[in-house]
């Protein structure tokens, strides 16, 4: 069997409100996947169904071949779970917080020094957990999931709320775990995290899933791996340039008093040249002339034509 | 089934306790500076001086000689208009007035006063004795207050059972509800450990604070104040761990399903404040009108005072105390039953 995860049209209403609206997902054995989407999107549900924390209106979900309904002691012991923004018992140590957890599970557990280690906390296991930074709580919440030896790890919103070398010490230690074979579902809603760090990645949106696939897929399928953003003067309607040797793709983007051009490029060095060439043809000014690489941004923004990070 | 998760979790109840300096404070510190307050407030004065005010006049000076010298009543000599200000005042709550030889001696007071009427029988004995009355039956007075018959010998068995409630409340109920509303229930609940075991181990942690908290308190109680427990120690223990589990119930109750601390602390006021006027913590619950008296009865801590004062302040013994035992296993047994059945872990 394949698949750590398995789910087939879950559904999960709150009165009228359909928070996950017929959801279809497998996750295979050893990958990380990604649940991307903007806040409201259904993934906190969803993970939270995973993790037998709720309960599902209809459809089917299976968590290594189990059924939560039937097995869910045995599920309980071979999963571990990162919640968003867990708070623990704030005058217990780092050390003891691992070593009450530990007790919760009958089987093999690992060692605290070996979780201590890992995630860089060997200097703190003294301190208070009220007395950590934010990085440090989040690294204590990875190590509290994976004291039972979880066969799947479920990280939701990992990095949310931390600095910037907090989250990049955070990506380290969850590459790290994807590279021994772990199973890790994270949910998030920071591109660059869901490319560096997923293996595949389903877009959800409204409770649904809206594309599928790899990063590099999912970038392919919005017509190229590079984007150029031109403004003109004088401004050009997207038909002026959507016909240049090597452009997939032109939409207009931009305020009115402003307006520009995003073009979605396969190869640069082909298109660049022709639409210098189309520009003087056309006798406009370019003022600004940006080109950059896709990211999944622009996938979830050309899928919805909402930005991700529209709180 | 292994019981490791058990004491891992009663031990984490006991570092924060220690760990927390409020709670120490209000589980130790705060009773004993009740018991300190009150037992200071109301103690048993011994016998006062009554001041009498005597209106300066012809037969003053006898009346003043006739008093001077007696216990319990000091007299001095006022003009007629002082007097009149300290009747008034409540200074002096008796003044006598001495006319001409021959003519009756007048005592001004105000009747509604006990201590007034108490002042003119005693003001008036030793005039009369002075005079030369003489007194046919032979008396003798007792005065030695009874042990365990004080305001305060009263007073410190309700303030355990004040405390076992606040413990139970505040301590654990409020607990568990933060801990639900911090998500750390949710995360405690997606793992393998034992549920019930969470929830015992609060029981398992009263073991050690019940004692302590009983100790401590009776310690204070007698070093202070000379409060003896009359009956057996052992009694007291055992009533104050059978408390612990009816409060700890209602605790539980309360805690089952509030979502954050405002609504938990509404409940647990809800709970605990009618308790704490009717169940006789600081006065006898006997003031009450007696179509409530059966109700008052049925409340878990009005069953602990009773079952604690008698053992405490009368000697009496645990199982003559069938009914407030039974009032309190009823409470244990119902308040947890429903508790785990109501309990939410999200």
């Amino acid at each position: 069997m394949d698949e750590a995860i398995l789910i087939e049209g879950l559904v999960k209403r709150y009165g009228d409100l359909a928070a996950v609206d017929g959801l279809d997902l497998e996750v295979r054995r050893g990958e990380c996947f990604g649940i991307l989407g903007p806040n409201g999107a259904g993934k906190t549900t969803t993970v939270e169904i995973l993790e037998g924390l709720n309960e599902p209106t209809s459809g089917k979900v299976e968590v290594l071949g189990r059924s939560w309904t039937r097995q869910a002691d045995e599920l309980r012991a071979r999963i571990g779970v990162a919640l968003q923004e867990t708070k623990l018992f704030d005058r217990l140590t780092v050390e003891e917080t691992l070593r009450v957890f530990a007790s919760f599970y009958s089987g093999r557990t690992l060692p605290v020094e070996t979780l201590l280690a890992e995630m860089q906390l060997e200097e703190k296991r003294g301190t208070w957990v009220m007395k950590l930074s934010g990085g440090q709580r989040q690294r204590l919440a990875v190590a509290l999931g994976l004291v039972g030896d979880p066969e799947v790890l479920f990280l939701d919103e990992p990095t949310t709320g931390l600095d910037p070398q907090s989250r990049r010490a955070l990506w380290d230690t969850i590459a790290a775990l994807r590279s021994r074979g772990k199973t890790v579902v994270l949910t998030t809603h920071y591109m660059d995290e869901a490319e560096r760090l997923c293996d595949r990645i389903a877009i959800v949106d409204h409770g649904k899933r809206i594309a599928l696939g790899t990063p590099a897929e999912l970038i392919d399928r919005i017509g190229g791996a590079h984007l150029v953003e031109i403004t003109t003067d004088p401004a050009l309607p997207p038909e002026a340039l959507a016909d240049v040797r090597g452009v997939r793709h032109a939409r207009a983007i931009g305020q009115e008093q402003q307006p520009s051009l995003a073009l979605s490029i396969d190869e640069p060095h082909v298109a660049l040249p022709a639409l210098i060439a189309r520009l003087a043809e056309r006798r406009a000014q370019p003022t600004r002339l940006v080109s950059r690489t896709a990211t999944l941004d622009d996938v979830f923004l050309t899928m919805t034509g909402r930005s991700l990070r529209e709180d | 089934m292994s019981t490791k998760s058990l004491w891992a979790l009663s031990g984490v109840r006991l570092k924060l306790f220690f760990r927390e300096p409020g709670s120490m404070f209000w589980t130790f510190g705060f009773p004993l500076l009740v018991t300190v307050a009150l037992g200071v407030a109301f103690r048993n004065q011994g016998q006062s001086q009554t001041p009498v005010a005597v209106v300066d006049g012809p037969g003053a000076a006898q009346v003043v000689a006739a008093l001077a010298g007696q216990r319990g009543v000091a007299a001095r000599v006022v003009d007629g208009a002082e007097a009149t200000r300290e009747l008034r005042t409540g200074e002096v709550v008796l003044a006598v007035q001495a006319g001409a030889p021959g003519a009756p001696l007048v005592f001004k007071y105000d009747p509604s006063r006990p201590e007034a009427q108490a002042a003119r029988r005693q003001v008036d004995d030793l005039l009369q004795i002075h005079a030369g009355r003489h007194d046919t039956v032979p008396t003798r007075d007792e005065t030695a207050v009874a042990q365990g018959g004080r305001y305060v010998d009263w007073l410190v068995p309700g303030l355990l059972g004040l405390q076992l409630l606040n413990g139970a409340m505040w301590g654990a109920a409020f607990n568990i509800v933060n801990a639900r509303q911090r998500k750390l229930l949710k995360r405690l609940a997606a793992t393998p450990m034992r549920r019930a075991h969470y929830l015992l181990s609060y029981r398992v942690s009263g073991l050690v604070f019940v004692p302590l908290q009983t100790f401590v308190l009776f310690a204070f109680a007698r070093l202070t104040f000379g409060v003896v427990i009359q009956g057996s120690a052992l009694a007291v223990l055992g009533l104050a761990f059978l408390g612990s589990w009816a409060f700890a119930g209602l605790g539980l109750l309360c805690a089952s399903r509030a979502q954050n601390s405002e609504t938990a602390n509404g409940l647990i006021n809800l709970v605990t404040l009618p308790m704490m006027v009717f169940s006789g913590v600081f006065f006898s619950s006997a003031r009450f009108p007696s179509i409530l008296q059966p109700a008052i009865r049925l409340l878990p801590l009005t069953a602990f005072n009773e079952a604690v004062r008698h053992v405490v302040n009368d000697g009496a013994s645990i199982f003559s105390q069938g009914f407030p035992l039974a009032v309190l296993v009823a409470w244990t047994v119902v308040t947890s039953f429903l508790a785990v059945r109501l309990f939410r872990w999200t």
